[in-house]
């Protein structure tokens, strides 16, 4: 039996109380306040308890879905990530830059956004880059 | 926020509370809060609904949604002639005052009171409550933001803060509670159309050149690129062709998502990458499945700029990936340098080389010492608790000269009510996580508008479960809820629930700096559904 506590940021509001979720052999079975979290202090609200409720959930995505007709069907990372670069570059070459955008986002982590933003300007040399700060 | 929330129980004297439901919200800085009023702080709220932590507040105030300036500017006027300003602050830290006074002189209390309904008294003693407990801390969230005049209500909190040299102390301060987990950090990390990371602006010939060299590029645009509800405007227009959306459901949380889905509908290609198939991911032309926060690595930035450790607890399901695994491998497919981090470790070193204000950040320090505060410019820089100490960014602070404007669209014979939004504390934002979680959705699991049972009295309501609510954009059909806290005329929806979003009924108009739309006021009416209707 493998049981651990693994210290992490609760993923709803901006307040960021620590907490711990607690792993038993490879699945997680709760949370745990931090106490010695300097603004949680011990204590969660109502969703830092529930905070891994969603995780494994059934509607999770597990492959990569490609539009047909009006439904998905699933396909394999290399498939999709073929379609995305060949569709993205094919827009940029035939309409100019400006006319993609990314929407990077206020659940990700700081390096996930680095990345996003690093392509859409780096990548593409476009500047529509934006998140849901103002929503 | 310019202070962080240790200091709200250790030093806050007075809190000025507007357009936050702090408990709901936020409760675990309610926390510190309720921590302060032990030990004597002083409360002062100011909201159109007399939400929950205006119950232990020393004075509550309810003014009519949108009037923010008014009173903002009134509460400077009080605490100016009766000469309750901490003059040496203004005299040595700030600018600009005589020209604020000049326009603020025109806000007496009577006159604040015509614009807002707050009764002249009570705006005077909130100016003497908030004025003579130092320091005082103001926290505010999109309540005050999400309006046409979101920059003019800042800056009038930015002007109160420094009338009364509440800046730059321990406990005081300008704070903006923010929202979501890391929307801070995705500001901080350029996730927005006019800066990259830290806030170097795009269009600045130094950092684009600092940039360009440092990702081996040529060409980065220097051209302020467009903001989420530009973006979707675009889209309905032609003008934009393709959008990539990691991890956000705009369908859901822009305003008037009616024509948002038309817009987005027109795009020739749509990708979206999330955990779960969202509103907006069910029109996309390919889905890539994401991890979620307990199956990957990283930081997140909370509302205080405290930057702290994201860590991996399980493995994500089936074939889904990190955000940052799926980025690294689409760039790598693109033909792109510069993308080839084996960890999210490796991708804060790149970071703390970019972003002046993260400089003195990395894994190693944030294990060992739990946080660091931005900015954190340096290895043995501690971080920093407060902003604004002995000295402002640009030198001296300035105050703004700001008259109150209307709201872009208000009630009228047609649409009598004004209706504002917000959040509860059960569910989350477009409820992509929270609905999911069955503890949460069984305590709030139908969305609701709530009314004054005076206004339900008025229109005939009879005793009936069920409204219709109407505005220019659309109509979506609810339970009614009536409460007495909340201010006659308004009515409030919760914007979480897809199957009656509120955000059918709300108004695209922008601030036309920051373009945050006016989800807080927009022109509704409400009827009764006739059973037999259904």
């Amino acid at each position: 039996m493998d049981y651990r506590n693994i210290l992490t940021v609760c993923p709803y509001c901006g307040t960021g109380c620590g907490l711990y979720i607690q792993v038993l052999d490879g699945a997680i079975v709760g949370v745990l306040p931090a106490k010695e979290h300097p603004i949680s202090q011990g204590k969660l609200c109502i969703k830092g308890w529930n905070a891994t409720a969603f995780v494994r959930h059934p509607d999770r995505l597990t492959t990569p879905l490609i539009r047909e007709g009006d439904g998905f069907r699933e396909a394999s990372w290399d498939e999709a990530l073929s379609l995305v670069a060949e569709r993205l570059l094919h827009i940029r070459d035939t309409w100019g830059p400006d006319a993609l955008g990314f929407l990077v986002s206020a659940r990700c982590t700081n390096e996930e956004n680095y990345l996003a933003q690093k392509l859409a300007r780096a990548v593409f040399k476009t500047n529509n880059v934006d998140h849901c700060a103002r929503l | 926020m310019t202070n962080s929330v240790p200091e709200f129980s250790e030093h806050t004297r007075c809190f000025l509370i507007t357009g936050s439901n702090t408990t709901e919200a936020h409760p675990l800085i309610a926390s510190h809060i309720m921590k302060a009023k032990d030990r004597g702080a002083k409360v002062i709220v100011v909201d159109p609904r007399k939400v929950q932590i205006a119950r232990l507040a020393d004075l509550y105030l309810q003014p009519r949604p949108g009037t923010d300036v008014a009173w903002l500017n009134g509460l400077m006027y009080v605490i100016v002639t009766e000469e309750l300003a901490d003059q040496e602050f203004i005299e040595k830290r700030t600018e600009g005052f005589e020209e604020m006074w000049r326009v603020v002189q025109g806000y007496p209390p009577e006159r604040v009171e015509e614009i807002t309904g707050i009764p002249a008294e009570d705006l005077r003693a909130a100016a003497r409550m908030y004025a003579q407990n130092k320091p005082a801390a103001i926290l505010y969230t999109m309540g005050i933001t999400q309006h046409t005049t979101g920059v003019d209500n800042v800056k009038c909190i930015a002007n109160l803060a420094m009338l009364t040299g509440n800046l730059g102390i321990p406990g005081g301060g300008v704070n903006p509670l923010r929202g979501q987990n890391n929307v801070q950090g995705a500001c901080d990390m350029g996730g927005l159309p006019n800066v990259y990371p830290a806030y170097q602006p795009v269009n600045s010939p130094e950092a684009k050149a600092k940039f360009e060299a440092i990702w081996g590029v040529e060409g980065l645009s220097d051209k302020v690129g467009l903001t989420v509800v530009e973006m979707v405007h675009a889209a309905g227009e032609g003008h934009l062709r393709s959008l990539y959306v990691m991890g956000e459901n705009p369908l859901l949380s822009d305003p008037d998502i009616g024509h948002a889905r038309e817009s987005l509908e027109k795009l020739d290609f749509l990708v979206v990458q999330d955990i779960f198939l969202t509103e907006t991911a069910e029109l996309a032309h390919v889905v890539l499945p994401a991890a979620t926060f307990a199956e990957k690595e990283g930081t997140f930035t909370a509302t205080d700029r405290r930057i702290q450790r994201v860590r991996k607890a399980v493995d994500p399901p089936g074939q889904a990936k990190a955000d940052w695994e799926i980025l690294c491998l689409l760039a790598r497919r693109l033909g792109a340098a510069g993308f080839d981090f084996a960890s999210p470790e490796e991708i804060m070193a790149e970071i703390a080389r970019v972003a002046p204000s993260y400089g003195g950040v990395t894994y190693e320090r944030l294990d060992r010492e739990g946080l660091l505060r931005w900015p954190v410019p340096s290895a043995d820089h501690p971080g920093t608790p407060y902003l604004h100490k002995e000295k402002f960014t640009r030198g001296l602070g300035r105050f703004f000269a700001v008259e109150f404007q209307e709201p872009a669209e208000l009630p009228d014979e047609e649409y009598p009510f004004i209706l504002t939004t917000g959040r509860i504390i059960f569910q989350y934002h477009t409820g992509t996580m929270s609905r999911r979680s069955p503890k949460l959705e069984q305590e709030a699991p139908e969305p609701y508008v709530e009314m004054h049972p005076d206004d339900a009295a008025r229109i005939g309501l009879d005793g009936a479960q069920r409204v219709r609510v109407v505005s220019r954009r659309g109509e979506i059909e609810v339970a009614v809820r009536l409460t007495e806290r909340i201010r006659p005329g308004v009515v409030f929806i919760p914007f979480h629930y897809a199957e009656a979003a509120a955000n059918v009924l709300t108004h695209a108009a922008l601030d036309p700096v920051a373009k945050i739309p006016e989800l807080k006021v927009c022109a509704v009416w409400v009827e009764r559904v006739v059973k037999d209707e259904e």
